[in-house]
């Protein structure tokens, strides 16, 4: 983006200055400004930029930590209460006993639930800062 | 022999090298056949990483290990499942947008130092090696158990039809054939196990652990092949004991089994440690191999990455419910494996044992063996198309320029050698080494691509310092338990499973290193982190 190199700042009344763009055929004319702008910020680096790339990592990484607490907590725990609650290892379901169903059935639906729920939750994540990226103003 | 074994073994090569031929005919640049000029739909995508992953070690060894420990070790197929959760929480999404075709490359694109690449170059080839040789090792002693052959010509079988089909194919034939090869493992497992259900229904549901002892099914002789005492009795190598049906089964003080409550419930004789070092080797290890991740680069963009990683832990979960069910099964119908101590053919044994020796059985026994061939086939491929893409890059200095000859003479030089290892290194315990490349993998590659991606602060230097620190301990306590004498207490636990200790050093230093060393941070680091989270639609 050769055009970006040469744009300048808003100034301190928050009145744009008339950006210098170099405009080939009807191509710049077609984009919308508050999108420019955004995206300016994001290729430039700027603080602003700066700030919104972060804001979406910390919320990605925020999400894929709290989900593998889940996993943690769920499976994790398992052999640390089979060694306290050596009763518990005792319980039959269905014939079968307890850490047999839990760990040979049951865990594979819960990892592909978990792992729906982030994709679903990662994809909204994005949509939220490409809207954010498109729409500035609102 | 089995009539029905050599005419299902030559479909199974004669179809691989068919669909790697029909591939050829697709793949006309050097893009072709490194990464498929990414054209592959998830769909297909996704079947072709659950092939490539699902190596001997899934289809034989986990059911093997269940025949023999019981439930602890229902942790080894439970976290060969998470670990693609791991991948998809922390490294999907943003490794596809780094652009990065192998580790190295991500190294280059993240941190611009040539020096870690070469570090990460040594430790893909590492890893691709120690993962290489238990997969040749394995074919070599499927085809002594099922053939009666010798071992050398069933790694060398599999070892030259590996290496012509990723020659001449590339990534492109390799995603079919892998796509393919899940769908025949599945079957080869699936298909068995209702047969083997409805006989253990009409046989009157026999218990799995009788409160008497397992026992044997029918009149059985077993061949002692060390000296050992049986049930305390010492008996000279080459004995043969004859037992009547429903006999107990003694214990053969060589061969590591558990019997009654100990393998019915959980902590045996394993400790804590042990189990938890195995779950963060798995968990984490799967995001560092080299074969899982190249996968990744055929997707067309992050969130495409995404999906596929989901359908892979749906299409893998669905598998591993399987071996489980043979494990359990072999304690009724094959309890002589527990005094030969070949437990790893258990899923090979069973349909014969449990179905007699007529057609049905002898069919389902040609298919299993067929999904074990096809097991073999597909991971060796992957771990050989992505080791020869780094020696191809790193090694030859190729570039994505290179010529379609190079790869080819890459993908030679990259197979040569774990063949060669594999026919020397016959008696090395095939589930322990795989385990062992996981901890590698989890303790180099995992804590370099998680704080690579999440974290601005990581340095060149820091990232040099974890990898050895981390990786060189694995890669030490791996030749200390392969070559080393054995060991006792709580010094075997911290050798033989050592991702507990070595994951966290690695993070550790990693850190430490890269806090020490902040003026060295990328000054383009914004930029990266700009390419590797923001979606694709935003690109500038």
């Amino acid at each position: 983006m050769a055009a970006d190199d040469q744009t300048e700042p808003d100034t301190a009344t928050g009145v744009t200055v008339p950006r210098r763009t170099r405009v080939v055929l009807g191509e710049a004319a077609a984009r919308r400004r508050p999108a420019d702008r955004a995206r300016a910020d994001l290729a430039e680096q700027t603080p602003v930029g700066e700030a919104l790339v972060k804001g979406l990592v910390r919320a990605q990484l925020a999400l894929a930590l709290r989900l593998a607490l889940v996993v943690v907590t769920g499976l994790g725990a398992l052999p640390m209460l089979f060694a306290v609650a050596p009763g518990v290892a005792g319980v039959k379901v269905f014939g079968v006993y307890l850490p047999w169903l839990l760990l040979g059935v049951l865990s594979f639906p819960f990892l592909i639930g978990v792992g729906w729920a982030y994709v679903r939750w990662a994809e909204r994540n994005e949509q939220d800062f490409i809207a954010l990226i498109r729409r500035p103003e609102q | 022999m089995n009539p029905y074994l050599v005419p299902g073994l030559v479909a199974v090569v004669l179809v691989t090298v068919g669909i790697g031929v029909y591939g050829l005919r697709f793949a006309r640049t050097t893009s072709d056949f490194l990464v498929a000029s990414r054209s592959v739909s998830p769909a297909w995508n996704a079947a072709a990483i659950s092939g490539e992953y699902l190596s001997a070690a899934s289809f034989l060894g986990v059911a093997g290990l269940i025949l023999r420990y019981g439930v602890d070790v229902l942790w080894y197929p439970v976290g060969f499942a998470a670990g693609y959760l791991a991948l998809l929480l922390f490294v999907a999404a943003p490794l596809r947008r780094s652009g990065a075709f192998t580790l190295p490359d991500f190294c280059q694109v993240r941190l611009g130092s040539p020096l870690l690449r070469r570090l990460a170059s040594v430790f893909v080839v590492f890893i691709g090696c120690l993962y290489l040789v238990p997969q040749l090792q394995g074919a070599g002693l499927t085809f002594t158990t099922v053939t009666g052959g010798s071992y050398a010509w069933g790694a060398l079988l599999v070892g030259v039809v590996v290496t012509a089909n990723v020659a001449l194919g590339g990534m492109r034939a390799i995603t079919f054939v892998q796509a393919f090869q899940y769908w025949l493992k599945l079957t080869a497992l699936a298909v068995p196990v209702i047969f083997l259900a409805l006989q253990w229904q009409s046989d009157g549901r026999p218990h799995v652990a009788p409160p008497a002892g397992t026992a044997f099914p029918a009149a059985t002789s077993v061949v002692i092949e060390q000296d050992a005492l049986v049930d305390g009795v010492a008996v000279k190598a080459g004995t043969q004991l004859s037992f009547d049906a429903g006999d107990p089964v003694p214990a053969v003080s060589t061969v590591d089994a558990r019997f009654d409550a100990d393998w019915l419930l959980p902590g045996g004789d394993g400790s804590l440690f042990a189990t938890y070092s195995l779950i963060l080797a798995t968990f984490l290890g799967t995001m560092g191999l080299p074969h899982v991740l190249v996968r990744f680069y055929t997707n067309p963009d992050g969130a495409s990455a995404r999906r596929t990683t989901l359908v892979v832990l749906g299409l893998v979960g669905t598998f591993y419910l399987l071996p489980t069910l043979y494990g359990v099964l072999g304690r009724i119908y094959t309890p002589q494996l527990l005094m030969t101590g070949r437990t790893d053919a258990v899923v090979l044994l069973l349909p014969e044992a449990a179905l007699g020796g007529g057609h049905l059985g002898k069919l389902l026994g040609a298919l299993v063996t067929a999904g074990a061939l096809a097991a073999f086939l597909s991971t060796s491929s992957g771990l050989l198309t992505s080791v020869a893409g780094v020696v191809f890059t790193d090694v030859l200095h190729a570039g994505r320029s290179g010529s379609v000859r190079d790869f080819r003479l890459a993908t030679v030089l990259a197979a040569s050698v774990p063949v060669l290892l594999s026919l020397y290194l016959s008696n090395m315990d095939v589930s322990q080494v795989v385990g062992l490349a996981f901890a590698v993998a989890a303790s180099s590659f995992c804590p370099l691509l998680v704080l690579g991606i999440w974290w601005r602060g990581l340095t060149d230097v820091g990232a040099v310092a974890g990898l050895l620190a981390g990786g060189g301990a694995s890669i030490a306590a791996v030749l200390i338990t392969v070559l080393g004498p054995p060991l006792d207490g709580w010094l075997a636990d911290a050798v033989g499973q050592p991702a507990a200790w070595t994951v966290p050093l690695a993070f550790l230093v990693m850190v430490a290193g890269s806090l020490l060393t902040s003026r060295r941070i990328p000054s383009d680091v914004g930029a990266t982190m700009l390419r590797l989270h923001a979606p694709e639609s935003l690109r500038v």
